[in-house]
């Protein structure tokens, strides 16, 4: 009798240890995931963007310099390493940031504005820019949820047998960073 | 916090539909007796036409409801890209899967969601929207319509439209049957005192019921639009773009389009209209509450 008790005990633990694991290697593959969400917009703007500059060229004096600068980073944003999420993401910001202010200065520029195929540009570059900050929160969430079950115990001893490592969070930049506190406490009193 | 919320909407969808097919069958039971005097047969009349309504509802809820609301689907990406892109945000934050996507031509800006499940599900706006909104206030349009697809909601308002077309439908039915003589009930009974009250509370349970169907469902989506309303900032963060949405949502002519007994579907009753009795049958919460609500955050 006693053996079997032991036996049950024992293949409970191994179940538990197993889950225990395979939540591990799903979180982590949860953070692959939307990491590549984030990737295919980046690579996606990469490719808009000599079609932004083409467009643009026909405007001789449509801020040459800003859009020299968007080139650049573009370029410096494939240079990366394919590995380095935090440089790819601070190379990104910039060019999003330069992008933005790009963007603003055509309100100053009617024919430019006016132009069906630049109005399409930036829908598209818009949209992958938004696409960009909502994979980065995104991943954020997923990189919070591996991040807990590798400290909380008893998980972490599973993380630490297996060498399961935290992720770094994404930085997010300055002017995205006022998010407003969302409160459902006063749902209920309805 | 909102995984709570949404664990509440489901257990509240397992009420809500067991009190609706208390209220079917009792209504069933009733016309079964005034009509045949067998209260079994009524029951068991009520449940037939309910299974009926349910299986067409909950089989092709998305196309009936759009197609009430006058709807056209959009398949194409490139036919109206600003809500394609703007759908696919806010299904890829809120992680569901990117709903159906449709318009209404309707000058007034409103929208809605439906389906039965975040896999099965489909978002509507009209023409108006498109064309009076900026880009961040249609955002948060869409976060509040993609939220309600996340919350259940939509499942749930799916089966309460269900059930209040199935009583209705029991209800004309009966009224019919009634004016073109059909009830010559129980012609060899006396008419006892027991009998007079049972024929009483009968006519009074088939007058009600609409009116408890109806109640019922309202109050229900009044509580949700403010839970979609927190959850739509959650997802955008960015409460500034919904608040300004409602404003001018707020501020425009009723709706030509809408299905009356869709209303409640839609993020601001598309009817506006200004009742005395106003909570107890109103879809929406007044806007300027939502919008208090919102300026808190």
């Amino acid at each position: 009798m006693a053996w079997i008790i032991a036996l049950v005990i024992v293949i409970l633990l191994v179940v538990w240890y197993v889950s225990l694991y395979n939540g591990f290697v799903q979180a982590r593959t949860h953070v692959q995931e939307s990491w590549s969400q984030i990737d295919v917009q980046l690579k996606r703007r990469n490719d808009l963007i000599p079609n932004l500059v083409s467009t643009a060229k026909g405007y001789a004096n449509y801020e040459q310099s800003t859009l020299q600068k968007v080139v650049e980073l573009r370029n410096q944003l494939t240079a990366v390493p394919s590995g380095d999420r935090q440089q790819t993401m601070a190379v990104s910001n910039e060019l999003s940031g330069t992008l933005r202010s790009l963007f603003a200065v055509a309100e100053n520029y009617p024919d430019l504005k006016a132009n069906e195929q630049f109005k399409q540009l930036m829908e598209e570059l818009t949209n992958t820019e938004n696409k960009i900050a909502y994979s980065r929160q995104l991943y954020n969430s997923t990189v919070a949820s591996l991040n807990m079950k590798i400290q909380s115990f008893p998980s972490n001893l599973v993380a630490n047998i297996h060498h399961f490592k935290m992720e770094e969070y994404l930085q997010v930049p300055e002017e995205e960073k006022t998010a407003p506190k969302v409160s459902f406490d006063d749902l209920n009193t309805k | 916090m909102l995984y709570e919320q949404i664990a509440m909407n489901k257990r509240r969808t397992g009420y809500v539909m067991a009190g609706f097919g208390a209220l079917v069958l009792a209504v069933g039971a009733a016309l079964g007796d005034l009509f045949w005097g067998s209260w079994q047969s009524g029951c068991l009349g009520a449940a037939i036409v309910t299974v009926v309504y349910m299986a067409i509802m909950i089989g092709n809820s998305t196309n009936v409801v759009m197609s009430m609301n006058h709807a056209r689907e959009i398949r194409d990406e490139q036919q109206a890209p600003q809500l394609w892109h703007l759908i696919e945000d806010m299904a890829l934050v809120g992680q569901v899967p990117m709903p159906r996507v449709f318009i209404i031509d309707d000058a007034s800006p409103n929208a809605f969601a439906t389906g039965n499940n975040p896999e099965h599900s489909a978002v509507a706006v009209t023409t108006g929207l498109l064309e009076r909104l900026n880009r961040e206030e249609l955002e948060g349009v869409i976060g509040h319509e993609v939220s309600h697809i996340r919350n259940y909601d939509i499942r749930l308002q799916t089966i309460a439209l269900a059930l209040s077309a199935a009583i209705g439908f029991l209800v004309n039915f009966a009224s019919n049957w009634f004016w073109w003589g059909g009830g010559r009930r129980r012609d060899d009974d006396d008419d006892s005192a027991g009998n007079i009250i049972g024929i009483v509370v009968s006519i009074f349970l088939v007058l009600l019921a609409p009116l408890a169907a109806s109640i019922a469902q309202m109050a229900l989506s009044r509580n949700r639009e403010y839970l979609a309303d927190a959850a739509s900032v959650e997802l955008t963060r960015n409460p500034q773009g919904l608040i300004s949405a409602l404003e001018k949502i707020d501020d425009s002519q009723p709706m030509q389009a809408a299905d009356p007994n869709s209303a409640a579907l839609y993020i601001s009753d598309p009817f506006k209209q200004k009742r005395k009795m106003a909570d107890l049958f109103a879809t929406h919460p007044p806007i300027a509450d939502r919008i208090a609500r919102l300026q808190k955050m």
